[in-house]
């Protein structure tokens, strides 16, 4: 077992003269609960989407699980098990929840590619998916089609999907962005129950979300990674004090 | 209609194309040649709806294909003595497939106005091509004389255009099997996946990218084996298969018809050929005006064509009918 | 050079609006025939038959989008070119009714025909007169869209049109101004250009696929772009129909296919 689930190596980022990341060196544990926090414009979506293969670093590398994926694209790196939610939800809308998620299983197992069988005899697959929503609370929906969910079970679909790559690391994109204060506990509950072996990644803005499903955090600051510990030395650093929490108190 | 949670067994509704295609046969025996027009361009539709209805791609340049078949099919019988039908279908299928999976592979990188403009490049190409390389496909005049052997050594291709007709519905038949199929299975639904939401097929590890030169050259092939029969039934091609004006033509014949619901490219063709038959000889100047008026209405009043208000319609009923039960209690 | 008055309307409108308007043909005819009628039917000289042509399909694209385009601009793209298509058909069906299958005749005034000596060689004067024009145009539009008020606004929501909203620009008047002014242009180009590309019932289709060319390969959204596209196929044109007649048009097709492959957004474009 390689040690650790994902890393990156000096990762930079350049827009012509604009530095959005700056040498970053980040380290995900197997099995971790780790969040990244940080101001607006500190550069958290350019450095998830330079994880998962939206845009290239200007320089560094990035390795999943020992592995140098720096130039593979986005879909190969989630078939080697690099998962994410959006920020944004990224549903195919008009399909039924279910179809969302055999989508993805069907890609992970390979069974996208056949043309003969009609996909409604792939019982395994089905199978697969309904269990997947039922962890997640959302067998109720499974023939809804997504845009007539509410939004908050809408985030839930997005884990969902997440959850049906059988990914080894996991990139959450603010999931609890947009949801009623009222769902949002049942997202805390999702997040908490899902399986240990995945290492997680958290974006959030949500502070109380972060100090209670976090066990490391780390905070970047205008593409720099200013400090990283566990929940308590961030909440007792002066310095992340100063820069987020203090904007934070007052939202 | 594709995907996971969709019942994939024959609907006894399914059977209604077939049926009236064989009552055509047998009551409408002076239209047969235009029936055997109509069934080819319903393959060319199947081919279109294929990558337009499924997977998103928007091409004017699907004429090329269709094109390159006919003109296979005809250079092979009236060049080359190849006369066996089903040799000359082969070949017509071969060479478009060619055809499609290199430019496929090609253009598929691109989106939108850009990949628009390459498909109407390559169609454009190939017309030139025909245009100008008249020694051998006979230039403007085109290539008459095709020969045709009989099917199956048996049925000759006849004045009155029977064997055409059967010939044609057959091939049809097999296109749509391949086509239904297809649609509905996990390959299908991966389709609709990526004409819903192409940023998250590449989030879920699709590799997009090689699953629609798949497709474009299934498709390429299928339209090349329609331009084929094309000229199997007129025993002639010519340049009009070819460029933007065939492509046009099935796009609105699509639409019109239903895009992404298979039997709207049985619908379209039907009754766009139909009344084309009627309206384009005794009033050929309006014909134009009343398709681009139709067109502006269906995109903006009835985006699913008519398959499409035909299941409004349904829906209304089924609504009525409830609430009237509602109140009856 | 007339591809390039015509298409540069085009160029801004879809980089602006993002609409696929195959129809911008229908334009450029138009103010063919403008110039056709006002001249033969009302005897208004040149100068004024041409101002009239770019006022009045100026006028009839406002109603145009009024009515019709701004429905369609969240349609998506498919929506948006089965749209442009049936315009195109109508037209041409109206052109075809109105008048007939023959070209519109055009009558040069005298001091723009025959031939100029310019450096020790003939030119044929018309020509001449449409490059001056054209340079003279892109001068305009390059000064209207660098230092006016107007162009940057038009800038500003080509390069993000959520941002530009936001900061208080009335897109949709905006809209409405450039795609006037783009047709506009296009109904311009199709009245000088009614000597060199006649203008008849079949014109929007003949000629689509080199607007979209012309278009495509310079970059949506661009001023320069489209430019350098026209004198690109122009040159090629040439060139091509004197050294390898056989293959004319076929160049052209290859060049832009190269081009795009390698360029996807045009050479000058604009959008991510």
């Amino acid at each position: 077992m390689a040690a650790s689930a994902l890393e990156t190596e000096k990762l930079c980022k350049s827009f012509g003269a604009l530095t959005v990341a700056d040498d970053i060196g980040f380290r995900l544990a197997p099995g971790a609960r780790h969040a990244l926090i940080g101001p607006n414009g500190a550069g958290k979506t350019t450095f998830v989407n330079m994880l998962t293969g939206a845009i290239p670093p200007s320089s560094g590398r990035i390795l999943l699980g020992g592995e140098d994926i720096t130039r593979v694209n986005q879909a190969a790196r989630v078939r080697r098990g690099l998962g994410r939610t959006f920020q944004i939800t990224t549903l195919f809308r008009k399909l039924p929840v279910l179809d969302n998620v055999a989508l993805a299983i069907a890609e992970r197992d390979g069974v996208a590619r056949r043309m003969w069988k009609a996909a409604s005899r792939y019982s395994e697959i089905i199978g697969e998916a309904e269990q997947l929503l039922a962890t997640l609370g959302l067998s109720a929906d499974a023939r809804t089609p997504v845009q007539d969910l509410p939004y908050g079970r809408q985030r839930l679909v997005e884990i969902a999907i997440a959850l049906g790559l059988k990914p080894t690391v996991l990139l959450l994109d603010e999931p609890a962005a947009g949801v009623p204060s009222q769902d949002s506990h049942h997202l805390l509950d999702v997040l908490a129950a899902l399986p240990t072996e995945i290492a997680i990644l958290i974006i959030e803005h949500d502070m109380d979300l972060v100090f209670r499903f976090a066990s490391r955090i780390t905070v970047l600051v205008q593409g720099q990674v200013l400090v990283e510990g566990t929940p308590q030395e961030i909440a007792a650093d002066r310095r992340v004090r100063d820069v987020y929490l203090g904007e934070a108190t007052h939202a | 209609m594709s995907g996971y949670t969709s019942n994939p067994r024959i609907r006894p509704q399914e059977s209604l194309p077939w049926i009236i295609a064989i009552a055509a046969f047998f009551l409408l025996p002076e239209y047969l040649s235009l029936g055997a027009r109509i069934l080819v361009y319903i393959l060319f539709a199947l081919s279109l709806d294929l990558i337009l209805g499924y997977a998103g791609i928007i091409t004017l340049g699907h004429s090329a294909f269709f094109g390159l078949g006919a003109y296979t099919a005809g250079i092979l019988g009236a060049k080359y003595g190849v006369t066996d039908p089903f040799l000359q279908l082969i070949a017509a299928a071969a060479a478009a497939a060619l055809l499609g999976i290199s430019t496929g592979a090609v253009i598929l990188r691109t989106k939108a106005l850009t990949l628009l403009m390459l498909t109407l490049a390559i169609t454009s190409i190939v017309l030139e091509i025909a245009n100008k390389a008249s020694w051998l496909t006979g230039g403007a005049d085109g290539l008459s004389g095709v020969q045709v052997a009989p099917v199956l050594g048996l049925f000759k291709f006849d004045l009155f255009g029977r064997t055409a007709f059967i010939y044609c519905l057959v091939a049809l038949f097999f296109g749509w099997l391949l086509v239904r199929r297809l649609i509905y299975s996990p390959f299908g639904a991966m389709l609709t996946g990526i004409r819903e939401n192409t940023a998250r097929m590449h989030a879920v590890g699709a590799p997009v990218y090689w699953r629609l030169v798949l497709v474009y050259t299934l498709s390429a092939t299928m339209a090349g084996v329609a331009g084929a029969l094309l000229t199997q039934v007129n025993q002639f091609v010519g340049l009009n298969v070819l460029g933007l004006e065939p492509s046009g033509d099935l796009l609105v014949m699509l639409i019109l018809g239903g895009v992404g619901r298979l039997y709207g490219a049985f619908v379209g063709p039907v009754v766009y050929l139909v009344a084309q038959d009627y309206l384009a000889k005794q009033y050929p100047e309006y014909w134009y005006f009343g398709i681009g008026v139709l067109l502006i209405v269906v995109v903006l009043f009835a985006r699913g064509g008519i398959l499409g208000l035909f299941d409004k319609w349904l829906q209304a009923l089924s609504r009525q009918r409830s609430s009237a039960r509602a109140s009856a209690r | 050079m007339i591809l390039y008055v015509i298409s540069v309307g085009l160029s801004v409108t879809m980089g602006l609006m993002g609409f696929i308007n195959l129809a911008h043909g229908v334009f450029a005819m138009a103010g063919g025939f403008i110039l056709s009628t006002a001249m033969t039917r009302l005897g208004l000289p040149f100068p004024l038959a041409v101002l009239a042509a770019f006022v009045v399909v100026s006028a009839g694209s406002i109603v145009l989008e009024r009515l019709l385009y701004s429905r369609l601009y969240a349609a998506g793209d498919l929506a948006q070119v089965l749209f442009s298509i049936g315009l195109i058909l109508i037209s041409m069906a109206v052109a075809r009714l109105i008048y007939g299958n023959l070209a519109a005749p055009v009558f040069l005034p005298d001091y723009l025909r025959g031939q100029v000596h310019i450096l020790g060689r003939d030119f044929p004067t018309y020509r001449v007169f449409l490059i001056v024009f054209s340079s003279l145009l892109i001068a305009a539009l390059w000064f209207g869209v660098e230092r006016t008020r107007w162009g940057a606004m038009v800038r500003a929501a080509v390069d993000n049109r959520g941002m530009a909203q936001s900061v208080g620009i009335n897109t949709r008047q905006l809209f409405m101004a450039t795609f006037a002014l783009g047709s506009g242009l296009a109904g311009l180009g199709g009245a000088l250009g009614a000597d060199i590309l006649p203008v008849q019932w079949s014109y929007p289709f003949e000629h689509l696929v080199y607007f979209l060319i012309v278009v495509a390969v310079g970059g949506l959204g661009s001023l320069r772009g489209p430019f350098v596209a026209a004198l690109l196929i122009g040159v090629a044109d040439t060139a091509c129909k004197y050294w390898i007649p056989e293959f004319g048009a076929f160049l052209i097709y290859v060049a832009t296919m190269a081009i795009l492959l390698w360029r996807p957004m045009g050479l000058f474009g604009v959008r991510a």
